[in-house]
Parts: structure tokens; sequence; C-alpha cells
């Protein structure tokens, strides 16, 4: 059996450990809390640009744009988005594994895709791989700025636009609630499923073409949808590592009190052996 | 008076909502103004300041990369950014404008012209619209 000062240091450090963990975990919610406020300010956005899209789309059948139509897919790029720093669960493998996966499913060369990556985690993964890894962003602030992803979002559709890649993928944690999350696909480009919702939508006069304004309003959807999607991470990434860290506050507490039951123990082992062998030197003597 | 209700929506949040009784700005193909009861219409916005005419006074927004959506009583404007004369941070757009200008004159290859210009643009667009706001 350990001994007492063994235990007891165990007991300290744990605490010590479970003190950390407990703070990071109210840390995680109110940043959770922000990123919430944050994707539900963004919304309005989001909705409205939806749907003008949705409604030029339908409205102006003739009008087209490359970003809508697809064309051979002779190389895809897949845009993952996973956290700078670790301590949230299985947050960052579940991206990567789902990501993984469908590289590996529809890809067999090395040259078939290229990889944009958002977050430390994934960037050091797919390096560490060898893979193509065409831009990455890290540091990226908790409660990022749309100014702060513009230059990867622009850089994605902007490439896209020269050819660069023919099919964008993204890859990222969509917030359910604080306790759940689901790895998402979504296909940002070509953009083929805008028209999905057209219930009464407005005609719109086009000043000065519909194509003039697919021209400028495809590029932004398309950034705005990679945006949503990295709002939504972020949300996520907050929620997850509040979870971890709640659970391990949680381990420890347990750790703990099982390990305050085996130092009660060896201290109670302890005076009853000194006991007996006051006792047993007592009796010795009498004889 | 009749009023229109006006939106300025970024996605890092909503800017500015009012009823004003016109709108204008300059659109890719010119100037445009809006008055309510204008037929839906969607048009792409140059960089630069939308003027919004309320109680006699004239209040300006400056707008970076966005476009229009009018509808008769509701004008909606997404832009990629957006600040009211007096949120702009004008010694952060005089650092962007020194900066872009720097860029422009260094004459070298791996300058990127097209976006030291735009941020240019940008700057100088923010700097007026501070400087017009009294």
């Amino acid at each position: 059996m350990a001994s007492l000062r063994d235990i007891k240091n165990r007991i300290t450090s744990t605490k010590k450990t479970s003190q950390i963990t407990k703070a990071m975990e109210m840390v995680s919610a109110s940043k959770l809390s922000r990123a919430e406020d944050n994707a539900k300010s963004f919304n309005p956005y989001m909705n409205k640009i939806q749907e003008v899209v949705a409604s030029i789309a339908t409205g102006a059948k003739d009008a087209s744009h490359p970003m809508l139509e697809n064309r051979p897919v002779k190389k895809t790029a897949y845009l993952v988005i996973t956290s700078d720093r670790g301590l949230a669960g299985a947050y960052n493998s579940n991206v990567i594994r789902s990501a993984m996966n469908a590289i590996n499913s529809r890809h067999s060369s090395k040259d078939e895709y290229v990889i944009l990556a958002i977050g430390r985690v994934g960037r050091d993964f797919f390096a560490k791989r060898g893979m193509n890894i065409i831009d990455s962003i890290i540091g990226l602030p908790d409660q990022p700025s749309f100014a702060d992803v513009k230059e990867i979002t622009g850089k994605a559709v902007g490439m896209y636009a020269d050819e660069a890649f023919d099919e964008l993928y993204m890859y990222y944690n969509h917030f359910v609630s604080a306790i759940s999350q689901e790895v998402t696909e979504k296909k940002v480009l070509p953009l083929t499923d805008v028209a999905a919702e057209t219930s009464a939508m407005t005609s719109y006069e086009f000043e000065p073409s519909p194509e003039a304004i697919l021209e400028v309003l495809l590029p932004q959807y398309a950034e705005s949808l990679i945006y949503g999607a990295l709002l939504d991470g972020k949300a996520s990434e907050h929620a997850a590592r509040m979870t971890a860290m709640k659970s391990a506050t949680d381990n420890a507490k347990d750790l703990i009190d099982s390990l305050s039951l085996s130092y009660n123990r060896a201290r109670q082992a302890a005076i009853t052996q000194e006991i007996t062998e006051i006792v047993g030197g007592a009796a010795a003597q009498e004889n | 008076m009749k009023t229109v209700n006006v939106n300025i929506v970024t996605p890092d949040g909503p800017v500015y909502e009012s009823a004003v009784e016109m709108v204008s700005t300059k659109a890719q193909s010119g100037e445009l103004g809006i008055l309510p009861g204008h037929i839906p219409m969607v048009a792409p916005l140059e960089i630069g300041a939308v003027r919004l005419k309320k109680e006699g006074r004239t209040e300006l927004v400056a707008l970076t990369g966005g476009f229009l959506e009018v509808r008769p009583e509701q004008v909606t404007i997404l832009a990629q950014a957006a600040e009211p004369a007096t949120e702009i941070d004008i010694e952060r757009a005089k650092e962007a404008r020194q900066r872009a200008e720097r860029l422009l004159q260094a004459q070298q290859d791996n300058v990127d012209f097209k976006r030291a210009e735009l941020a240019l643009r940008r700057a100088m667009n923010r700097i007026d619209v501070y400087e017009n706001k009294m």
C-alpha cells in the first residue's frame, strides 16, 4: 500500500488540477455565450443574403455564373475548421477523422486535393502527413470578426474562380447544444443548392443586370457561408471544451474521494498497528 | 412625410436601423436615390457613403463591398463592413491610408497593387465620411 504521504501528495495535486479544469470550464462557458451572441448577430445577414441569392437564382433563370455551375472536377479543396488548442475533448479529432475518411475514400493520390486549414491542430495534422496545405490561418480570436477571416475566405473563393480547384468542401463542428456538436460536411462551391427555399420570393429589378449582381453577390455569399461555419465551429469549440472540462472536474472529484478513502484507511491501519504494538509491548513487560 | 425602413447589416451584426425619408448612395451603375415606395430592386454598391435623410438631417454611413436590396417598405443594405460616421475610428483610417499610400509608392513587384488600391479607397472613404458628418 502506498504510504500516507504519497496519497496525501496525490490528493493535493489532483485538487490543484481540478481547480484549473473548473476555472477553464467557467471561462469556456462565458466564451460560449458570447459565441452564441455572435452567431445570432450574424444570422440576419446570412438570411438576407440567402434570400436575395435564391430569388435571383430563381427569378433570373438565364443568368449564369461560374460559381453556380458544376465543372469537371480535377482538384478538390477541403476547408477544415479546427481549434488552435487542445483540451476540448473529441472536438478536433472528430472533424479531422471525418475529413480524412472523405479524403481517403475519394482520392487515391495527393495531387487530387488541397487543404485549407483553419486552426493549429488541423494544420499540424495535415502538414505532418505531407498533404498539400495551400493556406492556413491560426491564432484566430475567440470572437472572430468578419475582417479576421476575410483573407482566407477571399482567397478560397478567389482560387475557385481562378480554377485552382473545382470543388470546395468544408468540415466543421455544427453547434447543436452545449453538450452536443455534430461534425458537418458542407459543399460550399459550386453553389448548387441556392434555390432550395423558394417561398414568396420578390421579383426584383436588377441594376444594372442579374449577371453583374451575381458577380458581386456570389463571392460574398460563399464567403459568408464560410464565416458562418467558422462562428458555428467556434461556438462548438467552447461548448466541447466546457463539457470536457466539466467531466475532468467531475473525474477529479471522484478520484479525490477514493483517494481520501484509502488515505483514511491507511491512517487508521497505522493507528491500529501502533496500538497493537503498544499493547503487545505492555503485555510482554507484565510477564 | 412618408418614410422607408432602412436596415444596414454586416456579418458582424446589424449596424443601422431606422425609418428615413430618402436613401442615396453610389451603386456600380451610378448614383442612386431611393424614396419610399420604390419598386423591388437589387444593385451592387461601390465603396462609398450612404446618405440617409431623416427629419431634415442627413446621416452618413461608410460602406465597404455591399449591395442594396429595395422593397417598397424596406431597404436593406448588406455590406462586408459598415460604420456610421460617428463610430469611425479616424486614427485607424488615417493609418490605413498612410500604409496603403506607402505600398502604392513603393513600386515593387511583390506589392499587390489592386489590394493596396482597394485599401486606400476604403480608408479615404472612411475619412471622407468622418469629416463630412457635421
